[in-house]
């Protein structure tokens, strides 16, 4: 009984910080649309998603571990070894694009699996692990050619440069309608499966979903995984955009993601926390940066400061509503 | 003493290897009065690293972590080159961007102590807002300045020793003699181990949480004054950049644990050494450098295993498996005679 009040008083607060960051991001939106001519516009939050699209499945994927209570620094560099091993692949052997997307794919998720299975097995601190799994992959990318190795596969540029018209003159791109079915999938995973109320759970307390009888190994491996998976993909979302190969792509992306997921109000002790809110997180960083290029005379580094300024804020708003809720 | 076994054991083996590709390796000689050799390179390039990672060894022995430190080497090295570059003299400037660091990692205390974040998020912010500062002061630019003054702290030498040498040992002498000769240390690990315990004990754990944020700040603040006067420049962008991980990795190596409570400040510089060692390595032996972080990796996920208690009793109960089972047969006849 008492449960049942308590997540009935509880239920307005759960959606509080996902409901700040709808308003932050809706308010950011009319502000630049009363300062900037042409602003106002549905295409300027399209350029949103399809400047952003990598970094929010990568986000995604974030969003899972952090929902454990984990923490994965290794997103970035996986992000830039999948457009590099996809860039070299293509560009020396000439390996066909159905070939080398599954595989990127597979490394990603493998070296996931691997970063989970040691966080699990040898009760490692999930940061030194996946720092280490960051080493590594970046390690690997340099190791595989220091250059930028241009994209000139077909289907590659086929997917960079098509434009998925909607209506009134607006349009997005492919990558877009990925990342999309991925947060889509992802919300139904985790808010509507088992293995999403495992996530939730282990977040919540790991003894006491150990003691519920819940699979904690088993959710704990296969968040890193699909964590794995998702930056892998987003590195291949990542070549569609930039349509190269580079080790130094994607530097600092698991700060961005981390911050995503932050301003999204998912707690980063985990348990808490929602998916939309995570591509609100996506869909407001991404406003920065138009707003920045849009003033004009700001320089690319308030981007750094205005993120880090809306990080304190919403760290302390999160503060705030747990106080409130424990009282 | 135990916990310093294998990184001292690793460090030997890096060495070793190394003498094996240049046998003049271990050879130091003087050369206008200044000390020159391979194991003097390692010690001078190695020197910010020691020192940022002396500070985080004492924030992670509270329990937290400090991510902002490679923020702070930026903007530290950023503030006293412009200051410099303004006509201002080295000591002002100099006094400055520690002052300067100094605030930074009282503010991080300040939010892990005060408002109670979780470490990795309250520095995290200065992590990302700080790079913005440090261009910010820059104005994006790589600030060239020429101060010979300046140019001692990282690059000079004094008394035959490079003088970044000298600071570190300075500064790792002032810490030891603070937490091991004096209560401080004891302090310091029982926040670690139990922060409200610690508080009903009657410690002001507030106090020295924000205490070693702030002289982990000082020292990141030290490491980038030494960074930018060896290179007689500061860049914002790229000044320090990951030495935050760097330095948590030397921590590890050294034996601390992340979950805070005891640390060990030799098993820091051990580790530190490590790391700087392993980069000359790479170097010496012809490797391309590109691979470093490929070496890194490897180490740190050797290190984190050996030190596992999970992996020991894993390979233990193994090894228990596969040996002959004579022993525990013996024990039985002994306890039935």
């Amino acid at each position: 009984m008492t449960t049942l009040t308590l997540g009935r008083t509880s239920v307005p607060a759960k959606y509080l910080p996902v409901l700040v960051t709808g308003c932050l991001f809706v308010a950011m939106f009319l502000v630049g649309g009363i300062r900037y001519e042409g602003f106002a516009t549905g295409q300027i939050i399209l350029n949103v998603f399809i400047d952003n699209g990598f970094l929010l499945v990568v986000a995604v994927g974030m969003t899972f571990v952090i929902l454990t209570g984990g923490i994965d620094l290794s997103v970035g560099s996986v992000v830039a070894l999948s457009t590099m091993i996809s860039a070299s692949l293509m560009a020396g052997p000439g390996w066909p694009p159905y070939l080398v997307v599954p595989l990127v794919l597979l490394i990603g998720s493998g070296l996931g699996l691997v970063m989970g299975y040691i966080i699990h097995a040898f009760d490692i601190q999930p940061f030194i692990v996946t720092l280490a799994g960051m080493f590594l992959a970046r390690g690997l990318c340099y190791t595989i050619g220091t250059d930028s190795i241009p994209i000139e596969d077909p289907t590659f540029t086929a997917f960079a440069q098509t434009r998925i018209d909607l209506f009134a003159d607006m349009w997005i791109s492919p990558s877009v309608v990925i990342a999309l079915v991925v947060v889509g999938v992802a919300a139904y995973v985790l808010h509507y499966t088992r293995f999403g109320r495992a996530v939730y759970a282990t977040g919540g307390s790991e003894q006491s979903a150990l003691l519920m009888g819940l699979p904690v190994a088993r959710t704990k491996v296969t968040v890193y995984t699909i964590s794995g998976f998702c930056s892998a993909l987003g590195g291949v979302l990542l070549s569609f955009y930039m349509l190269s190969g580079y080790g130094l792509h994607a530097v600092g992306m698991e700060l961005d993601a981390i911050a995503a997921v932050v301003i999204g109000g998912t707690l980063l002790t985990g348990g808490t926390g929602f998916l939309l809110g995570t591509v609100l997180g996506v869909l407001v960083l991404g406003l920065i940066q138009t707003i920045i290029s849009f003033e004009g005379t700001l320089s690319s580094w308030w981007t750094k400061i205005f993120i880090g300024l809306l990080l304190f804020v919403f760290i302390l708003l999160q503060r705030l509503f747990s106080a409130r809720t424990r009282r | 003493m135990r916990r310093l076994l294998w990184p001292v054991v690793v460090l030997v083996l890096l060495l070793v290897l190394n003498v094996f590709f240049t046998p003049s390796f271990f050879s130091i000689e003087v050369k206008d009065g200044h000390l020159y050799g391979s194991l003097i390179d390692i010690l001078r390039f190695g020197a910010p690293l020691i020192l940022v990672s002396l500070g985080m060894t004492l924030v992670i022995a509270t329990g937290g972590i400090d991510l902002s430190v490679g923020s702070v080497v930026a903007i530290a090295g950023a503030l006293a080159c412009l200051q410099i570059s303004q006509d201002a003299s080295v000591f002002t400037a100099v006094v400055l961007a520690l002052g300067l660091s100094v605030v930074l990692g009282a503010w991080n205390g300040f939010l892990v102590a005060a408002v109670g974040i979780q470490p990795i998020i309250a520095t995290l912010i200065l992590m990302v807002a700080g790079r913005g500062l440090a261009q910010l002061i820059t104005d994006g630019q790589i600030i060239t300045i020429n101060s010979p003054e300046y140019k001692l702290i990282g690059g000079g030498y004094w008394l035959t020793l490079p003088f970044s040498v000298i600071l570190v040992i300075i500064v790792l002498g002032i810490t030891a003699f603070l937490t091991r000769r004096l209560a401080l240390g004891m302090l310091i690990e029982s926040v670690g181990g139990n922060a409200e315990a610690s508080r009903l004990a009657g410690i002001r754990s507030r106090g020295i949480i924000i205490m070693v944020y702030a002289f982990a700040a000082l020292c990141a603040g030290v490491a980038g004054l030494m960074i930018s006067s060896n290179v007689s420049s500061a860049d914002g962008n790229n000044a320090g950049l990951w030495i935050e991980l760097d330095a948590i990795l030397a921590v590890v190596i050294g034996g601390t644990s992340l979950s805070g409570g005891r640390f060990s400040l030799s098993g820091t510089v051990l580790g530190a050494l490590i790391i700087q060692t392993l980069t000359t390595t790479i170097y010496s032996i012809g490797v391309p450098p590109e691979t470093t972080l490929l070496f890194k990796a490897l180490v740190v996920t050797a290190v984190c295993l050996i030190q596992s208690p999970s992996f020991r009793a894993k390979v233990f109960r193994r090894r228990g498996r596969t040996a002959p089972p004579s022993p525990a047969a013996e024990e039985k006849v002994r306890v039935t005679a």
